[in-house]
């Protein structure tokens, strides 16, 4: 029996402009462009087209362009063509579907329901290109009270370490072996530059990035790969992840195909063979576990940095971040329902979870309740896309976000989600050496920070329309939301009013 | 608290002393150069050797508490008495000699250094320790162990001695080496099928791996006051993963 799947897309080819250079054969990954040498031709097996643009951002003479496959199945709200064809693709091969970036699907997107407040006549705007204004931010435990010298007027209070952050926007973990290592040069170049962190993943960091140690998370998880002293020693954050928004609950399996002699090395394992994370941190069954392995890590780095620990959103995430900061955590980072991945099953990155906005509004509220808000700084992550979202989530409780697949967006990336198959034509989640050369690390840092130095902008804007100038008044002012179309139980676990009101 | 001795052995009596302050204590010791640290009244106290990084010998007299040596990075440290859990958990290099028994997961996700217990270790010892290069941790337990030794082992050497065991006697083990894809565990004794992980395979030893055993079992030997010759002329087994990946298929794509 033949299993016959639809094309996704029809390439088109202008024979008019069409100059026979191959630059698109050599350009795609996906075998979609070949030469035909008997008809002097270049053609194409649209069938192969995942959509990533390559072909047609490298085209010399614009002569490419692709469009949707109108070849249909019968209309059927049910049994929808991704339905069918990944039923027809387990038929075939009997395995589980695996697919990369974030959860595609229709869940709502709360951040598209939630508008921001400005001044208006009862109280002055302020004109940021005029007046100082500040997103500084500093993330780690904050003191219950501080005290003063009163001769000195000198803390007296002594605090926890704090890491201060010019832009409240992070670039989240993607590990080396996941990304490329121009990519992880990038990020750090740029986090460097633009005075924010970057986030090495778990799959350690290679020796040549050490030198944006002061810039850098590294994190610690459940495959322990490239975690020792050295590691620890030279980051400014050290994160303990449990779970990751596209896969909770789930481990990770990096292909042996994939562990090239640079992966090899920077995460201390043999040469081809899988690096296989265990679903569970086998030193973490409970709360007082991880408070163990928190202080272990503290013990280890001599209590000067603060630790981090990253859980995916999931339905008790206010009762597991009470015990997260309970357990020492000194920053508590949730990611959510849409938060991307270099590869997981479909039907878990399609399922599991729950949409950050909700986990965040209802962490806050919870360790606010708690009185406990002041003993940790929380980070989300997951489908941040622009400004106008880290706005919100600021308002919404949150200290500072990670961009993930902004990040790379910002690098070329088209959302094709094809990471898994490591054969991404913008060399960004490969570790095959012939493509990662196309992510040139001068470029890459410079069109991060530009990225980052544009958000900042729009934020200054925004908080200058509200009537405030620094970012630490919006900070958890849920005032300054409304929600637009959200039933009162949204509104309610958001904590915001609706429009109008 | 602590006495300079003429042979430079520092003594810390660690009775009634947090955890924070006696690492403080150690870091402190150990950065004046100090050789030797002698810890009395040891008292469930975490994470001791944890960031010394340098080939300092600790003796512990008691009880140590979890987290012993996690994260280390060179110390030898010598145990009088019993270890809790998480003993040398990834550990990069240095040594922990347990005069007893420790607890559960004892070498979880090592990757260098050697662990000696002389009597048995709790549930999932060995855990995803894994090796690169002239990086290989050792696991060597004197009695036995509980389920899921090995599991998820991705490198190093783990070997089981079972001398507490009495004539007809057997490990009682199971799941042992389940998903192990890297490194090799030798146990001495017998081992039914249905006590190991599907990921794992039995083999008779070969010359190199009795040389193995005889550096190894020879140094536990030493530690411990065993006849190390005795010990080696009782039959093993060595568990070796079938795969290196044993995750391959489960993917349509």
């Amino acid at each position: 029996m033949k299993t016959y799947l639809t094309s996704k897309f029809l390439v088109e080819r202008d024979p008019e402009r069409c100059i026979q250079c191959q630059v698109c054969v050599n350009q795609c990954t996906f075998d979609v462009h070949y030469y035909d040498t008997e008809d002097d031709e270049v053609r194409s097996r649209e069938e192969n087209c995942v959509g990533c643009h390559r072909c047609v951002a490298f085209c010399p003479t614009q002569a490419l362009t692709f469009k949707k496959n109108p070849l249909d199945y019968r209309e059927n709200y049910n049994w929808r063509p991704d339905v069918i064809e990944d039923i027809l693709k387990q038929a075939e091969t009997g395995g589980m579907l695996l697919t990369g970036m974030g959860n595609d699907k229709g869940y709502r997107i709360y951040w598209d329901h939630l508008v921001l407040n400005a001044s208006q006549v009862t109280n002055p705007s302020i004109d940021p290109l005029r007046e100082p204004m500040e997103l500084t931010t500093y993330l780690g435990r904050k003191p219950d009270r501080v005290e003063l010298d009163r001769e000195s007027f000198n803390l007296k209070t002594e605090l926890a370490p704090q890491v201060k952050l010019e832009v409240p926007v992070m670039f989240a973990a993607m590990s080396y072996g996941a990304v490329s290592l121009n990519v992880h040069e990038s990020l750090a170049r740029a986090a460097t530059e633009t005075g924010t962190l970057w986030n090495t993943g778990e799959g350690g960091l290679h020796s040549k990035l050490h030198q944006y140690g002061n810039n850098t998370i590294v994190q610690v998880a459940s495959g322990r790969f490239g975690v020792h002293p050295e590691y620890l020693d030279v980051a400014r954050v050290v994160e303990i992840k449990i779970g990751q928004g596209a896969k909770p609950g789930i481990g990770g399996h990096l292909p042996g195909e994939k562990v090239s002699a640079e992966v090899s090395m920077t995460r201390m394992i043999p040469q081809g063979t899988d690096a296989l994370s265990p679903a569970p941190q086998h030193d973490i069954y409970s709360i007082e576990d991880l408070a163990q392995l928190v202080y272990a890590l503290k013990e280890a780095i001599n209590y000067t940095k603060p630790v981090a620990v990253k859980i995916a959103a999931v339905h008790n995430s206010a009762a597991i971040a009470s015990g997260m900061v309970r357990a020492g955590a000194d920053i508590i980072v949730l990611d959510g329902l849409r938060g991307a991945t270099g590869a997981a099953p479909k039907v878990i990155r399609d399922n599991v979870g729950i949409p950050i906005e909700m986990a965040l509004a209802s962490v806050d509220s919870r360790l606010r309740q708690e009185g406990i808000r002041n003993q940790a700084s929380i980070v989300i992550s997951g489908g941040i896309r622009s400004s106008g979202d880290v706005a919100k989530a600021i308002a919404l409780g949150a200290d500072a976000v990670y961009i993930g697949t902004a990040a790379l967006v910002a690098l070329g990336c088209a959302v094709c989600q094809q990471c898994h198959t490591g054969k991404c034509a913008w060399g960004i989640c490969t570790t095959d050496l012939a493509l990662t050369k196309r992510v040139n690390p001068d470029i890459g840092a410079r069109r991060l920070a530009n990225l980052l130095r544009g958000w900042s902008l729009e934020l200054k804007d925004i908080l200058g329309g509200m009537g405030i100038n620094a970012l630490e008044s919006l900070r958890g002012n849920r005032l300054h939301l409304r929600g637009v179309g959200l039933t009162d139980t949204e509104l309610e676990i958001l904590g915001v009013r609706m429009a109008g009101n | 608290m602590a006495k300079r001795a003429a042979n430079s052995v520092v003594k810390i009596d660690a009775g009634g002393v947090l955890y924070r302050e006696l690492n403080a204590r150690l870091r402190d010791v150990a950065s004046n150069g100090v050789q030797r640290i002698e810890l009395q009244n040891v008292y469930g106290q975490r994470y001791i050797g944890t960031d010394l990084g340098k080939p300092v010998e600790i003796e512990v007299f008691g009880t140590p508490g979890n987290g012993l040596g996690a994260f280390m990075d060179g110390p030898r440290i010598i145990v009088h008495g019993n270890a809790q859990d998480g003993s040398g958990n990834t550990m990069n290099e240095g040594e922990i000699i347990v005069h007893g028994h420790a607890g559960d997961i004892t070498g979880l996700s090592a990757r260098g250094g050697k662990i000696f217990v002389r009597d048995d270790a709790g549930y999932r010892a060995g855990i995803h320790m894994k090796e690169y290069q002239d990086k290989k941790p050792v696991l060597v337990i004197g009695g036995t162990a509980q389920d899921f030794l090995g599991e998820y082992m991705a490198g190093g050497i783990l070997i089981l001695l079972g001398l507490n065991l009495n004539a007809g006697e057997y490990h009682t083990a199971n799941f042992i080496g389940t998903g192990m894809h890297g490194g090799v565990i030798y146990l001495r004794g017998s081992v039914e099928g249905y006590q190991l992980g599907k990921e794992v395979d039995v083999a008779t030893l070969e010359d190199k791996d009795y040389q193995i055993l005889q550096k190894f079992v020879g140094e536990f030997a030493s530690h411990f006051g065993y006849d190390a010759v005795g010990i080696l002329k009782h039959k093993f087994v060595k568990l070796f993963p079938r795969w290196l990946r044993p995750y391959g298929r489960l993917y349509a794509y």
